[in-house]
């Protein structure tokens, strides 16, 4: 049952991969990536990760579809790139000589549930035995992010800030971005 | 059995969906579509909570069907603010804007 899951729903990724692709025009474009992401936190879901799953359904589907639909809205102008024909080659072999260094990294990872592993061996037991001791905060999760994490997690909270407020003062202004486009015959 | 028959017709229609959301003529049909996928991802993981007996799935479900109609209404409204066009055999160039 699982295995027919993950094997259609990749299949559906592979498909809608192919069709943001296709498509012309953004805004379809943009509808497609919010499904894609969907599929993708259906996927996580399949695979028993549904805190993996909860992020990229509020993150990718949420908020990063809407803020792509609002750039569209102010960008609505124009916004065609100059495409030449003939200079896909290289960003082909590119992709595929990235892809086959994936490939050729994931085979020093250890098996999949593999309890000798790194991941298993050195902080995580650490944490498992004296978290609830050193930390006084029940949950393991949440001990590690906000009291031995504390400094990492308050630098992503200030880089997510400053994100937003950027964000929030790009949408905010009152005359809205007019963008030139140019065409390719000029 | 019953879960495999459930989640092979949760499948087809999803096919569907995408299809609907690949061809779809105007904006809407493919707003449409990812509603309609979206609510079946909800069946989805209700489904594998149900499978795996693992009732805290359901808290996701419950969030994808959040997320849903937010994210619809909100692709609506910018549809209706930004005067994209609904037809997508336009290309959206603009000429083609100052012509309207």
């Amino acid at each position: 049952m699982s295995l027919l899951l993950n094997t259609v729903l990749l299949v559906f990724l592979l498909v809608t991969a192919f069709a943001v692709m296709r498509v012309k025009v953004l805004l379809a474009m943009v509808m497609l990536f919010g499904l894609y992401s969907l599929l993708v936190s259906s996927l996580f879901v399949v695979l028993d990760a549904p805190d993996v799953a909860f992020t990229e359904a509020a993150v990718g589907t949420g908020i990063s579809t809407v803020l792509m639909l609002v750039t569209l809205a102010a960008v609505r102008h124009g916004h065609s790139a100059p495409i030449k024909p003939g200079k896909r080659a290289l960003p082909l072999l590119l992709s595929l000589a990235m892809g086959s260094l994936v490939i050729f990294g994931i085979q020093d990872l250890p098996a999949f549930g593999d309890s000798q592993s790194p991941a298993y061996q050195q902080v995580a037991k650490h944490y498992i035995e004296k978290g609830v001791d050193e930390t006084g905060v029940p949950n393991l999760v949440t001990a590690v992010l906000a009291s031995y994490r504390g400094f990492d997690t308050l630098g992503e909270v200030t880089v997510v800030l400053t994100a937003g407020i950027g964000v929030l003062l790009l949408l905010g202004r009152r005359e809205k971005v007019h963008l030139k486009a140019r065409r390719n015959d000029e | 059995m019953l879960y495999l028959v459930a989640g092979i017709a949760f499948l087809i229609t999803m096919a569907l969906a995408l299809a609907r959301a690949f061809v779809g003529p105007t904006v809407f049909d493919r707003i449409l579509a990812v509603n309609m996928f979206g609510t079946k991802a909800v069946l989805l993981v209700a489904l594998i909570a149900f499978f795996s007996g693992r009732a805290d799935l359901l808290d996701i479900a419950l969030l994808y069907s959040l997320l849903n109609f937010i994210g619809v209404v909100a692709a609506l409204r910018l549809v209706e603010r930004g005067r994209f066009y609904a037809s997508t055999d336009h290309p959206e160039t603009p000429e083609e804007e100052q012509q309207r």
